[in-house]
């Protein structure tokens, strides 16, 4: 358990040019943008559900999730699914390619300044090299 | 120990049945004490189920039924009379039995519960019946032994006897006051009797003739060939007797002349008695046990999700088969089609179970409460047959449960109350059951005093929910949808106002996870109806789908009426609502688009594409784009993040990999 107290391994994806962290252990697969169907009466930022490998998947665009502009799918748009409390849900990102560990003492709590809205949903800011990854609460970020 | 685990599923599955059988059966000897056969099939069930128990082991359990089963015995053999004191204690004893089986079912074992009291009760019931027996003074005249009754049990021995030509004799023993080893001269009385005749009744019962449990005179009934006079003197001649009456016992049979050759079968009458029953039980068994398998469920959901996939599949292969030329591939697809469609079918009806077994359980439950409340209460149940997805069987149960306490506890007035309004006494709670297009919809209404707007209007004032203008602005209609508000009531407070409401919210949410909807109706004094609507099938459905704008939806075609088209100038508003004209009567107008709130559909040609919904007797037309087909579809649920939004039931995956969602025409007539 050494290891794992030490250690923590992140996808991080990209949003609007910062880089996002989730715990990978709540990552099921990564996918390239297909057919996503809207919903009605839904939040502005469910984007609607796809259809992956015979299940009804919920997707999720984090961008508007996150007051970000919306940007035009292109080639290296993704969508990461994610398993949290017993369902499936879609967050589409710009683009996810790596894996990082990230070692614990490099990970620190949210700066109190960083306003409660998104506070919620931030588990940690995470320190690598020179660069700075907001690490991601999914299971926060989906039921708020 | 032997691994008793692998029967514990089926002990505990078909001791339920037999509790329920149990339940029914009482019920139905309550309303009808001298209904032998119903009787026998109590008799029969508790009997089983000792077996079971002691089988497994489940000793209270097996102690209990056996008790059960000599008060029963007692009544069959006409020692005990039903009555409402019996009944209760046997009821007790059900519930009793019920909860040692639930317990099994959680823990594996049986619970230390003391079995006692209820023990006690029984043996006091049989007891108490021979302790007032010994107190009523016993008449001497002939008259006597009327009361000496056979019960149809002993009728059809005393027939038998007959038609082969025996004499049936009922006969009263009166001792001499002074007696004093009255059971010896009773004993002797059975020896005198028994070298020529057969004994087969006796009052009180021949042990407790043998312990002196009785007064100056017993009865006994026999079967004989010898007459009248022989018997008579006989018995006399036995020292400290007092007097003897011997009745023959008669009836039409014994007019007939029958050949005497049958004799013989007589000899042993008791055996005959047994044979018989034994007969009866193979007969009844023989109609029960139709071939049958207990299959876990979960292996039916497999099974099902397997259906699902191939009919997805199946979907895609005929969409390339309308691209190619293949004539072979065509036929094949037609016939992967039949064989898919007949195989859902089979699945379906395999998961198919009568709601009956939902329904079962309320005779008793109005009857407690009933007794409980002091309000005679009538249920009225219809359409148990009908049919519906065995995981909402499973299900249904508590919300009626509640649903069926509120009407009888809230909506049936006491009795006072319904003499002062001319109602009659006896309430009535009616609970049925019907198919109506793919959805099934159970009925709970009472003739009671019906919903008080009003006070559902004060309690929601004072619970905040909403305040003084709003409340002067609500239709009855919404004032009543406030009874499901999780707010309106959590306390009995509610029950000695207007009654509805509690917890009634559980009753909904429980429903629309089963995709259901609830609605009431009340008529004040009339009384209040609650309307379930439950999906008839979970899984896969016949649709017609069509589009808007850019998007596909799929509209359940069972619920479709007819699909037509309209003029856009044809279309009135009243009200703020959309009409049409149509067969001579108004329709309703609901536009998809707007409700799905479509954004690139453009309403350009005057004529408009519009299909017919039906939801029980009301119905409304759906304007859309263009009409695709009709489809099969698996009906996939949103998922847990998404759900509960309104107008869509769901979504099905189309031939192609896309998803299209189910629109939910129910919720939106």
């Amino acid at each position: 358990m050494n290891y794992a107290d030490q250690n923590k391994q992140f996808v991080v994806f990209e949003l609007e040019n910062e880089e996002y962290g989730i715990d990978i252990l709540r990552v099921k697969t990564i996918e390239k943008m297909s057919n996503i169907t809207r919903v009605p009466n839904t939040p502005s930022y469910v984007k609607g559900v796809m259809n992956l490998r015979g299940e009804i998947v919920p997707i999720i665009d984090l961008r508007k999730k996150f007051d970000l502009q919306e940007k035009e799918e292109c080639e290296n748009t993704r969508i990461i699914i994610v398993y949290v409390d017993d369902m499936d849900v879609g967050l589409i990102v710009d683009s996810a390619s790596k894996v990082i560990d990230i070692s614990c003492d490099m990970i620190e709590a949210p700066p109190e300044s960083l306003g409660n809205k998104e506070n919620s949903s931030i588990y940690g800011i995470g320190k690598l090299d020179d660069k700075v990854i907001t690490l991601l609460d999914v299971e926060k970020l989906l039921s708020a | 120990m032997m691994d008793i685990n692998q029967y514990l599923e089926i002990f505990i599955e078909e001791a339920q049945e037999h509790l329920q059988n149990l339940n029914q059966n009482l019920l139905g000897l309550e309303s009808n004490p001298n209904d032998i056969d119903t009787l026998n099939e109590i008799f029969r069930s508790a009997h089983t189920l000792k077996g079971m128990a002691g089988t497994m082991g489940y000793d209270s359990i097996m102690n209990l039924t056996h008790d059960m089963e000599n008060i029963l015995d007692a009544v069959r053999n006409g020692l005990l009379t039903i009555n409402s004191g019996i009944l209760d204690v046997l009821f007790e004893c059900l519930d009793f039995l019920e909860e040692s089986i639930n317990y099994i079912s959680e823990n594996g074992k049986e619970d230390e519960k003391n079995i006692e009291p209820l023990k006690k009760k029984l043996l006091n019931l049989l007891n108490s019946n021979s302790a007032s027996n010994d107190l009523e003074p016993v008449k001497n005249n002939e008259k006597g032994i009327d009361d000496f009754k056979f019960n149809q049990y002993d009728e059809n021995v005393a027939e038998q006897a007959i038609a082969t030509g025996m004499k049936v004799f009922r006969i009263e023993v009166v001792l001499a006051k002074d007696c004093m080893l009255k059971s010896a001269r009773a004993f002797v009385v059975f020896k005198t009797l028994e070298k020529y005749a057969e004994i087969f009744k006796s009052y009180p019962r021949v042990e407790d003739i043998e312990d002196e449990k009785f007064d100056n005179s017993f009865k006994i009934a026999i079967i004989t060939s010898e007459n009248k006079d022989k018997i008579k003197k006989d018995l006399e001649s036995i020292s400290e007797i007092e007097e003897v009456i011997v009745e023959e016992y008669s009836n039409l049979v014994s007019n007939e002349v029958h050949t005497l050759n049958e004799i013989a079968a007589t000899q042993e009458t008791i055996t005959v008695k047994e044979e018989q029953e034994e007969q009866e039980e193979h007969h009844i068994k023989k109609n029960k046990v139709g071939k049958t398998v207990r299959v876990d469920i979960n292996r039916l959901d497999n099974l099902m999700n397997l259906v699902s996939e191939l009919i997805i599949i199946k979907t895609r292969l005929e969409g390339i088969d309308s691209d190619s030329q293949n004539k072979n591939m065509s036929e094949a697809v037609e016939y992967l089609e039949r064989i898919t469609t007949n195989l859902h079918d089979a699945v379906m009806k395999v998961r198919m179970v009568p709601i009956e077994r939902v329904f079962n359980r309320f005779p008793r439950m109005v009857r407690d409460l009933s007794r409980e409340l002091d309000k005679e209460i009538n249920l009225n149940i219809s359409g148990e047959e009908t049919e519906l997805d065995r995981t909402v069987i499973d299900e249904i149960g508590d919300p009626l449960i509640h649903l069926i306490r509120n009407a009888i506890d809230h909506g049936i007035e006491n009795k006072n109350e319904r003499a002062r309004n001319n109602k009659n006494a006896v309430g009535n709670v009616y609970l049925r059951a019907y198919q109506d297009g793919n959805s099934v919809v159970i009925e709970v209404e009472d003739d009671g005093k019906g919903i008080d707007i009003a006070k559902v209007k004060k309690k929601a004032i004072e619970n905040r929910l909403i305040d003084k203008s709003e409340a002067e602005g609500m239709s009855d209609k919404e004032a009543i949808e406030l009874l499901f508000h999780p707010g309106f009531s959590t306390a009995d407070e509610i029950s000695d106002i207007s009654g509805r409401g509690v917890g009634l919210d559980v009753v909904k949410t429980k429903i629309e996870s089963l995709g259901g909807t609830v609605e009431v109706e009340s008529i004040s004094n009339k009384g209040s109806k609650f309307l379930i609507r439950l999906p008839l099938t979970l899984a896969i459905i016949q649709a017609l789908l069509v589009t808007i704008g850019s998007e596909k939806y799929a509209i359940p075609l069972n619920s479709i009426k007819e699909i037509t088209s309209i003029e856009k100038d044809k279309i009135r508003n009243i009200q703020g609502q959309e009409v049409v004209l149509y067969r001579d009567s108004v329709l309703p107008i609901i536009r998809l688009a707007d409700v799905l709130d479509v954004k690139d559909y453009a309403e350009e040609e005057n004529e408009l594409t519009v299909v017919i919904v039906k939801k029980g007797d009301k119905s409304s037309g759906f304007i859309v784009e263009s009409l695709i087909g009709q489809q099969e579809i698996v009906i996939k649920s949103l998922g847990k993040y998404l759900a509960g939004i309104r107008n869509i039931a769901g979504a099905t995956i189309l031939g192609d990999g896309q998803v299209a969602l189910i629109v939910d025409t129910n919720s939106m007539i």
